[in-house]
């Protein structure tokens, strides 16, 4: 089973790297962006079947390690 | 006998530096431990150190706050034991629950290396007895993570309690947001956990704490841990 993670930072979080982006993506002339925000992706392969324990494994990884709650969100789907 | 420990960690590169300054300041053997070590030795104050551990892989200070040394510094601090990070040390602090918040990037995204203003925000906790209250001192920074963030009700408990140590401000001790150095909430460069006893600070004491070194606005970093464990056996 593999959890696909997506960890976002929380709103009112200042992202100076989303807005050095967009400000790139408008000197390369696309016109309307109005709001960039950048995250992380983190692929984690498990050996569990279980769905509801790989579920708790997972939870727990993203608040013990992988995201800093102070500042970011998570979010994952599990896929086969 | 007295004794610190200077925690290293894969990538730590301001460890021999804080050990000599520790040496020269308060005369404690310096013991260097490793991060993977299970324990960390009988210990009056505990360091850790700037640098780049693990790389500064996933966050800064992530994975470091998970080796197996941090749960007995964890443990110790909460036991009572004086722990002071410096930089990445502060970073590391902060992602082991020891300090509230955490050290984003920078707001101009640039890796800021050089000397800064602060004002000195406190004048009775372990690490900073010997300053005054409204004292500005300069020391130097060297970080791209050291932009301190945490909620609104934490930053007034913080402020309410007197736990904010350091403020980034001018030579004159204006904090405003043009001496923000890195887009710290309400400029803050250093901070302590309730008992006075846990020092997080971006900019380096140990950089500046003898004349040699170009001033010594960072010895009393070390000269009040001194004088905190000696009066304590006195």
């Amino acid at each position: 089973m593999k959890a696909r993670i997506r960890i976002t930072l929380k709103n009112g979080v200042l992202d100076p790297q989303g807005k050095a982006i967009q400000h790139a993506l408008g000197g390369l002339g696309f016109a309307g962006v109005e709001d960039v925000r950048q995250g992380k992706y983190i692929e984690v392969k498990l050996n569990e079947t279980d769905e509801a324990k790989a579920k708790d494994a997972i939870e727990k990884m993203c608040k013990d390690l992988l995201a800093n709650t102070v500042i970011e969100n998570y979010s994952y789907e599990l896929v086969a | 006998m007295l004794r610190a420990s200077v925690i290293v960690f894969p990538g730590s590169n301001c460890d021999r530096d804080v050990k000599v300054a520790l040496e020269k300041v308060t005369g404690f053997p310096v013991q260097m431990v490793w991060h993977g070590d299970a324990s960390v030795p009988a210990s009056d104050l505990i360091v850790l150190p700037g640098g780049f551990s693990y790389g500064d892989y996933l966050r800064c200070g992530a994975m470091a706050a998970h080796s197996p040394i941090m749960r007995d510094v964890v443990a110790k601090a909460k036991a009572g034991t004086p722990v002071l990070g410096i930089c990445n040390g502060f970073q590391v602090l902060c992602e082991s629950g020891l300090l509230p918040g955490v050290l984003m990037r920078n707001a101009s995204l640039k890796f800021i290396c050089r000397d800064v203003h602060l004002k000195c925000e406190q004048d009775d906790t372990f690490f900073t007895q010997c300053y005054r209250k409204g004292e500005v001192i300069k020391v130097p920074v060297a970080h791209a993570e050291g932009n301190y963030f945490a909620d609104t009700d934490t930053l007034d408990r913080l402020e309410g309690e007197g736990r904010v140590a350091f403020r980034y401000s001018d030579a004159e001790g204006n904090v405003s947001a043009a001496t923000n150095l890195n887009g710290a909430q309400r400029n803050i460069a250093g901070i302590t956990d309730k008992s006075g006893r846990v020092l997080g600070m971006m900019p380096h004491p140990e950089r500046l704490f003898e004349t040699a070194l170009g001033g010594t606005d960072g010895r009393r970093v070390f000269e009040s841990a001194l004088v905190s464990v000696t009066s304590a056996l006195s």
